[in-house]
């Protein structure tokens, strides 16, 4: 069965999700891969959503992260100072989805500016909820198409902490979540090694090493054991395309 | 006492040229009716603090009444980027003041709370703390790591759409709260604008409901579909169409500008804005009802 990059990477991203874990979803292809996990293999996953919803279980796809749909049918709505600190600075979140305009060797994340801060050549976003969900969640992972502009050695304006310069760094800064635990592509999967560096773990069916490397900004290292990851299945596919995201929004 | 009078009352007599205005909401019930408002009396030189500036900054930016933004994340929510803002930004035109999230509405909460900073935890990612000098670091006294602390923010006026509220200004929400209460409590003056002004006694059937009380209110408006292309839950759907539509429009300065003419001055109220959008939009945005298992609060 044929399948899009977008697809192929909600489908991974749904795979690292495990069954009872507490996930801090943002929209569009974060969000798909959640609510793939829960009809799959995660039914007592635990969506919160920044906008204060816990227990989400939306009927339609939210096109924005404060969508309406998110509310009716969840288990309980707070206010924005609470989901960020009863839920995320108190350690109540496992896992926190993230991603912006540049991604480094350390996992840390731009979504602020390309350039200098006080005279940008692009003005991004900002941090909205990255910076707190990158210290505080357990764990992070991250998905991006693997762009070589994406993937820098090192970003302009580090919105939201990696493994910092690596080394134990974050560690040493006392910040109490484990850091990006793995970054999805279109191509494969990169996880951190021992450092904090990210290096290539996985492939995605009939990707070679060399197209990672040659979209990547540094000098990618591969993992001594690279395994090939299971093509998206027709069931997940009809999950997404059928229930989901039926008009193709994210496809 | 009754604190009702129109919108264009309330704006007129709570803001001014350059005071920090609070329009709170997050995604859901940004009262647009009151930037369009703003805009149609030609405020100027105002700080406009949200968390999310959203469409209602883009256009009120579009519309000169800005000097400056407070903000954790500049984007059009679901779509893209705010092309005006983020323009302005580009070329040194607009002052900013940048948060993360928790940092934004952590510097209302200590407004709310009437406290001189509030602390955080620090999160590693250091840039923004030295891009704002606001951001400072203090040691913990009982001996922790340093946290991070924010000072307060105090709007000079908070304006809060709400489901409904009595004529005192006692208001109740449900579905996202956002940060309508911090808001509400940090600011010095209140302007609640209401889809249903409701007797008292229907406030007091479910007092858990109400997040604001009347006595920080100064002016209470009733705005019917105040938040359009916002939403309000239970009563409209948020327009995705028109969030997708300005993304287009805030391309090209004639088309701003043809949309301010046509959607802002162009109409003298709310009102007449809803009745302009028409018949297909109505019904495109009317949502179908879910109620709530009713609460027995007994009668002690």
């Amino acid at each position: 069965m044929e399948y899009t990059a977008n697809e192929l990477m909600i489908v991974n991203a749904a795979r690292l999700l495990r069954d009872g874990d507490t996930v801090f979803v943002g929209v569009g292809v974060p969000n798909l891969a959640c609510n793939l996990a829960r009809r799959t293999h995660a039914p007592s996953l635990l969506m919160i959503y920044e906008a204060g919803v816990v227990g989400a279980r939306p009927a339609r796809l939210p096109l924005s992260i404060g969508d309406p749909t998110l509310v009716s049918g969840s288990a309980l709505v707070c206010s924005m100072f609470d989901i960020f600190s009863l839920y995320l600075q108190r350690g109540n979140v496992d896992v926190g989805f993230l991603g912006g305009a540049q991604i480094d060797k350390y996992g840390n994340i731009n979504a602020t500016v390309v350039g200098e801060y006080g005279h940008p050549k692009v003005r991004l976003p900002g941090s909205g909820g990255s910076m707190e969900m990158a210290a505080w969640a357990n764990r992070c992972y991250i998905m991006t198409p693997h762009q070589k502009r994406r993937f820098p050695e090192k970003v302009d304006f580090c919105t939201s902490a990696g493994f910092v310069s690596g080394h134990g760094e974050r560690a040493a800064a006392g910040l109490r979540g484990k850091g990006p635990q793995a970054v999805v592509t279109d191509l494969g999967i990169m996880e951190p090694d021992e450092t904090g560096e990210f290096v290539v773990t996985a492939l995605h069916p009939g990707v070679l090493v060399e197209q990672l490397q040659a979209n990547t900004g540094w000098d990618l290292r591969v993992a001594r054991e690279v395994r090939v990851t299971a093509p998206p299945q027709e069931h997940e596919l009809q999950i997404l395309r059928e229930e989901l995201d039926p008009q193709g929004i994210y496809r | 006492m009754t604190k009702l009078m129109s919108l264009h009352d309330a704006i007129k007599q709570y803001v001014e040229d350059g005071d920090c205005v609070y329009a709170a909401g997050f995604t859901h019930l940004i009262p647009f009716a009151a930037g369009h408002e703003i805009i149609r009396q030609g405020i100027k030189d105002l700080t406009l603090a949200r968390a999310t500036p959203d469409l209602i900054y883009d256009q009120m930016v579009a519309a000169g009444c800005a000097r400056k933004v407070i903000f954790s994340y500049i984007g059009n929510p679901g779509v893209g980027s705010l092309r005006i803002i983020r323009a302005e930004v580009e070329a040194g035109g607009l002052e900013i003041e940048e948060y993360s999230h928790f940092g934004m509405i952590s510097r209302l909460q200590a407004g709310a709370s009437g406290l001189p900073f509030i602390p955080m935890n620090q999160t590693g990612a250091c840039d923004l703390e030295q891009s704002n000098p606001n951001y400072k670091r203090v040691k913990d006294p009982y001996g922790g790591k340093d946290v991070v602390v924010l000072p307060p923010l105090h709007p000079d006026v908070a304006i809060v759409h709400v489901q409904r509220a009595n004529d005192e200004g006692y208001a109740q929400i449900w579905g996202i709260l956002g940060e309508q209460k911090e808001a509400a409590f940090a600011a010095r003056h209140v302007i609640v604008t209401a889809e249903e002004i409701v007797p008292d006694e229907v406030i007091r059937s479910d007092p858990n409901r109400t997040l604001i009380p009347g006595f920080i209110v100064d002016a209470v408006c009733h705005v019917p579909y105040c938040s359009h292309p916002s939403y309000t839950q239970g009563y409209y759907d948020r327009d995705n169409v028109m969030y997708l539509a300005w993304d287009k429009i805030s391309e090209n300065p004639d088309e701003v500008k043809r949309y301010l003419d046509e959607w802002v001055y162009g109409v003298a109220d709310r009102r007449e804005y809803w009745e302009k959008l028409g018949k297909e939009t109505h019904d495109r945005l009317k949502v179908r009802p879910r109620f709530s298992y009713p609460v027995d609060y007994g009668a002690y």
